[in-house]
């Protein structure tokens, strides 16, 4: 289901709403300092070694998942699968059985109502980073929580896979404070064998937030086997020099096979060498902050 | 009343004796230290208040008061807290040494007023606010010099302050000292001192981070809400042993604690804790202390005859003492089982409106109490959370919520404890081992500290969870020593075997990784 389509379903008139995946209050791995990570469900791409693929698509309402759940968190009420997050041990049972790769642990929320639930972590975070999935795809959800945050005093991050036209977005850009980017592969063949999608719009919004310096962070998962990794790290590494980025930070992640689905379990981690070696080819461009993950 | 030791109870304090002289696990020092406070054991010097033996004398699962070590005839102080300032800048008589005039001349004489300095441990429980004493001597010289100076006084102090209650203070304001001691600091990964940061609105965040990369490592310094400190105390306090808010050129007479689990286990129900065990409790153990604190300025003849009161490194008028308390969370867990409610304190509003109320009550006696040797404070104690002790078993340190039944949420364990670390300007403090290494976000720690200042939060400790010295309670030990005394070694810090104790009754091993 698209933004759009949400925002027609009975009784969801007025604000945006997005689907939430969940809400990590305290979180230090979403950008700088303590911050409130809320991860909105759906992907556009579709990575092979996604870590959370129940993020990916979007719930269908099959009911398949219902009776896995042994507290009695999930039930179908009108068609549509509903879970009280108060009965809910966290066990993901019920994603581990859905057929269509999504998750039933989901809320339909408004940006207030997500704003409600960011506001009992002030004062203790610095902002907010909104993640996914693939968060762009709740646009108009996007614009209305960070306005809200904005307004409390939060700093604004969004995870992205550059899938969005940044540069056409005058209105999400002003409330957002830094895009932190995944750069999953520079050539398209190789893009499009990791992820199914072609990278035009990633290498344009790498280029474009970097030139305006929102561009926090940008993060490439190793997997040497399936694309040159070498070639994607010098250039993004270029693009970071040549718009005067040299310290925004590179998370250079080692690719594991935890939480990745069957088919795509036989992909290798890379050895710790190859890490080192291409942070360093990273910290050979000047780049200041290159974290090895 | 003075008590009278029967021959069978002599026979059973010569035992005592004997035991320490042969344990294998304590060293010569240790030793010496044990034998004294037997000795003092064997006296019936205090009028006592009626009914204390049967709630400070007895079993530990009914005891209720307890006086942590102190012997039966204090002859000094609990907590000697100096003014160093004073003695860099004026030398001491007694010790045979001027002003300090240059670095190493502060460095040397600091060390040897530390070996002079007695408290509860025959080790200083207060070392100084090092950027503040040291700062101003360290103008022409390198970064490098003064790196090389600190290292070696450190590592001084760690093998010869054989006690982790050892406390130094730095901040609220930056130096160029405070940066390079929190350098030098967290490379060493020693546990001696403990160190706490005074943390105010002002407070650079750098100088703070700083902190907080030290601490990662060596989990020290804890961070302390300087504003909330000031407001209580003045501008003349310090924080020594765990984190105990105190004078400088003071201290603390005495310290005992309150065992409330065990004051429950005596309760009916609620009404009956709050309306007669509770205050019966409480006003035996302020009457104990009143009694302790008589002996020791009126009889003991330290006040008059130690070189710290009479060459004015410490005065008298600006002592108070220590009134402790352990297990608030078994207390509230045990009531409310009586009521037949199964909430659990830190995690349900009853249950924690239960201790606040509580907190009350004892906060009021405490206001109401009137001491004339605590004038430095109104005339009264100052409430202590009391960290605990190896032997304690299902009775949490303070108002903390026990290990391995803190909330899944940190921002909902921060707003527990907000509830309850106002009632303490003689300490308390939570402690949280986290798990960053990999993300490089101290940033994260700093944000917390800074959110804590806003609210009531008083005292944070944060630790690396994979690091070699961690925090038990209020002190550090490290595991590698921990590891060898569980092995039958005898080790350098009395603290270790505190710790070895606290990691098998006490779970603290077990703590909620953030
Ligand atoms: S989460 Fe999956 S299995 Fe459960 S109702 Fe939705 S689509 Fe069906
Ligand atoms: S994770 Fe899923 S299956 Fe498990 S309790 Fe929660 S809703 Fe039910």
């Amino acid at each position: 289901m698209t933004a759009e389509q949400v925002a027609l379903l009975p009784g969801a008139g007025g604000p945006p709403r997005a689907t939430v995946n969940k809400i990590i209050p305290f979180s230090c791995v979403d950008g700088p300092g303590n911050r409130t990570a809320v991860f909105l469900q759906g992907c556009n791409f579709d990575c092979r070694y996604c870590h959370n693929p129940e993020t990916i698509q979007t719930c269908v309402h099959c009911g398949a998942c219902v009776p896995y759940c042994k507290p009695g968190a999930l039930s179908i009420m009108a068609g549509r699968v509903q879970y009280d997050i108060k009965k809910c041990v966290l066990c993901d049972e019920c994603f581990h059985h859905c057929p269509h790769g999504s998750s039933p642990r989901t809320r339909e929320m408004t940006p207030a109502q997500v704003m409600d639930e960011v506001r009992r972590n002030l004062p203790f975070i610095r902002g907010v980073t909104v993640s996914g999935g693939e968060c762009t795809r709740w646009r108009d959800f996007l614009v209305g929580f960070l306005t809200l945050a904005k307004a409390e005093g939060l700093g604004t991050l969004l995870d992205s896979n550059g899938s969005h036209d940044f540069s056409a977005d005058s209105e999400l850009i002003a409330v957002t404070d830094g895009v932190m980017l995944d750069v999953k592969a520079w050539t398209p063949e190789d893009h499009v064998r990791v992820t199914g999608w072609d990278n035009a719009l990633v290498r344009k919004n790498l280029r474009w937030l970097a030139e305006q310096h929102k561009l926090p962070e940008v993060r490439t998962v190793i997997v040497p086997e399936l694309f040159d990794c070498e070639q994607t790290v010098r250039n993004v590494c270029e693009v970071l020099w040549e718009t005067g980025n040299l310290n925004t930070r590179y998370k250079i992640i080692c690719y594991r096979p935890m939480g990745v689905r069957e088919v795509y379990k036989g992909l290798k981690s890379p050895e710790q060498a190859e890490l080192q070696r291409l942070a360093g080819i990273a910290r050979g461009y000047g780049l200041t902050d290159v974290v090895i993950i | 009343m003075k008590r009278v030791l029967t021959p069978e109870m002599i026979e059973e304090k010569r035992q005592d004796v004997f035991n320490i002289l042969v344990d294998p696990t304590s060293s010569h020092e240790q030793r010496v230290t044990y034998l004294a406070r037997a000795a003092e054991n064997f006296l019936t010097v205090l009028d006592e208040p009626e009914g204390l033996d049967e709630l400070l004398r007895c079993d530990i699962d009914t005891r209720c008061i307890c006086n942590l070590f102190e012997g039966d005839a204090p002859y000094r102080p609990r907590y000697i807290c100096i003014d160093f300032e004073k003695f860099l800048r004026e030398g001491s008589a007694f010790l045979q040494l001027g002003p300090a005039k240059d670095f190493s001349e502060a460095l040397t004489n600091l060390m040897i007023m530390y070996h002079n300095i007695p408290s509860i441990t025959n080790y200083p429980v207060y070392i100084g606010d090092l950027d503040v004493l040291l700062d101003p001597y360290i103008t022409d010289l390198s970064d490098e010099e003064v790196r090389k100076a600190l290292r070696l006084w450190m590592t001084t102090i760690d093998r010869t302050i054989l006690d982790s209650f050892c406390h130094a203070n730095i901040g609220p304001k930056a130096t160029r000292l405070g940066y390079l001691l929190m350098e030098v600091e967290g490379e060493l990964e020693n546990a001696v001192p403990n160190l706490t940061m005074r943390v105010a609105k002002d407070t650079p965040d750098d100088f703070v981070l700083a902190g907080v990369k030290c601490s990662l490592k060596s989990a020290k310094p804890s961070f302390a809400n300087d504003e909330m400190f000031r407001g209580e105390l003045g501008d003349d306090y310090c924080i020594a042993s765990c984190y105990n808010g105190l004078y400088k050129g003071g201290g603390s007479y005495t310290l005992s604690r309150l065992i409330l689990s065990n004051i429950a286990k005596r309760a009916k129900n609620i009404e009956d804790f709050k309306t007669r065990e509770l205050p019966y409790v409480m006003d035996i153990m302020a009457r104990y202390m009143d009694e302790r604190i008589r002996f020791l300025v009126e009889d003991s003849g330290w006040f008059e005859s130690s070189f710290l009161a009479t060459e004015g490194f410490v005065q008298r008028e600006k002592f108070s003492a220590m009134y402790g308390l352990v297990g608030l969370a078994e207390c509230v867990n045990l009531l409310l089982e009586k009521e037949g409610c199964t909430e659990r304190f830190g995690h349900s509003d009853r249950a924690n409106q239960l201790g606040v109320e509580i907190m009350d009550i004892i906060n009021d006696f405490n206001n109401n109490h009137y001491n004339k040797y605590c004038e430095a404070t109104g005339g009264h104690f100052l409430l202590h959370a009391q960290v605990g002790i190896e032997s304690d078993h299902d009775c949490s340190p303070g108002t903390r919520i026990p290990i391995g039944e803190e909330p899944d949420e940190l921002v909902d364990h921060l707003n527990v404890i907000n509830l309850f670390h106002k009632y303490f300007p003689s300490g308390t403090g939570d402690i949280f081992p986290m798990d960053l290494t990999v993300h490089k976000n101290p940033q994260y720690v700093l944000d917390i500290i800074r959110g804590g200042l806003g609210m009531d939060i008083r005292y944070l400790s944060f630790y690396g969870s994979d690091s070699d010295v961690i925090r038990v309670t209020g002190y550090l030990v490290k595991r590698s020593e921990m590891e060898k005394l569980d092995a039958g070694q005898n080790v350098r810090q009395n603290t270790t075997g505190l710790g070895l104790g606290a990691s098998k009754n006490c779970k603290i091993l077990d703590r909620r990784v953030r």
